[in-house]
């Protein structure tokens, strides 16, 4: 590699004809995934909103999965990128199945899977375009994992993806505590929604939220939030400036 | 117009600062749990400190990926030395280990800055000082991260760590105690946290000594 030409080199690598092989850029994409600790176990909130550039195209997408017994995983990013990877972790639980031993893969275990898929992927210079949180429970332990598309990943009490770490974390920071009730979650969770659908213009009014605890997995059905649109700085928003629109 | 490219790049700077400070039969290792990206805090409690070995204790800033992949690395190229050799790698080994490590990416670096610490074979401290590539030199103390620019010079001002280039080599290891180097990386620290925005959030301290291995702990300003 001729290293004294660096730029030349770079754009070779990142864009020549030949390596239309690799990840380039996304191209439908999902926005923020929100996730906090509670008495019971994880809650988990994303809309399913799946955007194209700034077309708001799909707006049925799923991005909260279960992953085998003890674990669910949302995704941010690109879709069909989150799409390959249920593949390969629908295939790593069903060997872990077919052991039929009593052993079964943990929320840790599959959070340090992805780590290290994301991670290889980006040694390559070929990302799975995502920001993945992976939440479970296992004999009483909550874990509640994030992993980035470069392969950097944490583990805390609240973790969101993109944009709700802007917004989204002030919030779970000021109000977050331990043993939240389920209602308390879910209304602290849906406050983060609703600052993101304000706020985030990939947002959509259409959301689900995924709960683990030791017994299962539940994912809601698709519902709305109720905003408010009745500030007065909303209600006539060209006052100040008579003939704008 | 050419193409728009949604560029990413491979690396990232999570920030942090380490410390390490060696004594005459002590290492004191110590770094932030801050982890950071861009203005952002991602998360106050992760770990950059790792066990290597019986007398080994690796801090690591940097990219975070890129740090937990090379302590992984090191940790298994240890168990397989234990396998080999039915004995702990001794400090001076682990720290041309961590070169030769770094060194074999030198053309994708480990984006990893830092510091070993730990007891050598005669007992008493040592510290290796490393750059992303695996450049590496036995000293007295070091700091590396993002608040390294803040600690060493105020080390070198506490310690008076004596020339390199002396002949005869004089030793490097500090003569203050045990206790001492913790109160001083303390107040670096918390120095480094006033005018670092990388550093801060809690302080983790791995002290080795003859008894062993001990944690301490110190809450740093959360802004």
């Amino acid at each position: 590699m001729n290293l004294a030409d660096s730029t030349q080199a770079m754009n070779n690598l990142l864009g020549s004809e030949a390596d239309s092989q690799r990840t380039l850029y996304p191209y439908v994409t999902g926005t923020s995934v929100v996730g906090i600790k509670y008495k019971d176990g994880i809650l988990l909130a994303a809309d399913m909103g799946g955007s194209y550039g700034s077309t708001l195209r799909y707006k049925t997408v799923e991005r909260l999965k279960p992953v085998g017994k003890h674990s669910i995983i949302g995704a941010s990013g690109e879709i069909s990128d989150f799409q390959e990877i249920m593949r390969y972790l629908d295939e790593l639980i069903l060997y872990d199945n077919m052991w039929d031993d009593g052993n079964s893969l943990g929320p840790k275990e599959v959070h340090n899977y992805l780590t290290r898929m994301m991670y290889n992927r980006r040694n390559k210079f070929n990302p799975l375009w995502n920001s993945l949180v992976l939440g479970g429970v296992k004999n009483g332990q909550k874990y509640l994992g994030t992993v980035s598309m470069i392969g950097v990943h944490y583990e805390d009490n609240h973790v969101a993806t993109g944009f709700g770490n802007h917004l989204a974390r002030p919030i779970l920071r000021d109000e977050w505590h331990e043993n939240l009730t389920f209602e308390e979650g879910v209304k602290l969770l849906e406050k983060c929604m609703r600052v993101l659908l304000y706020r985030d213009r990939s947002a959509v009014n259409k959301l689900q939220i995924a709960k683990i605890t030791e017994a299962g997995v539940t994912i809601s059905q698709p519902y709305a939030l109720k905003t408010s649109w009745d500030l007065s700085a909303f209600k006539n928003p060209t006052a100040g400036a008579e003939g704008s629109w | 117009m050419t193409k728009q490219q949604a560029n990413w790049s491979p690396y990232d700077n999570n920030g942090g600062t380490c410390v390490a400070i060696a004594g005459a039969d002590y290492c004191v290792i110590a770094a932030d749990t801050r982890m950071s990206t861009g203005y952002n805090i991602l998360t106050r409690d992760y770990s950059k400190i790792i066990q290597l070995a019986d007398k080994s204790v690796m801090a690591s800033s940097g990219f975070q990926a890129d740090v937990r992949a090379l302590q992984k690395v090191l940790a298994a190229r240890h168990l397989i030395y234990q396998h080999q050799h039915n004995k702990q790698m001794s400090c001076p080994a682990m720290a041309q280990l961590l070169s030769n490590t770094l060194y074999y990416k030198r053309f994708f670096p480990y984006y990893a800055f830092n510091v070993l610490g730990g007891l050598d074979s005669e007992g008493k401290g040592c510290v290796f000082t490393y750059d992303a590539v695996g450049s590496y030199e036995r000293v007295g103390y070091s700091s590396q991260g993002s608040g390294s620019t803040l600690i060493t010079p105020f080390l070198d001002n506490q310690l008076k760590s004596p020339s390199p280039l002396l002949l005869p080599a004089k030793d490097a290891v500090t003569p203050l105690s045990e206790s001492e180097a913790i109160d001083l990386v303390k107040t670096c620290f918390a120095s480094a946290t006033e005018r670092d925005i990388y550093t801060g959030d809690k302080l983790e301290i791995v002290i080795l000594n003859a008894s062993g291995l001990r944690r301490e702990y110190m809450e740093l300003r959360k802004d």
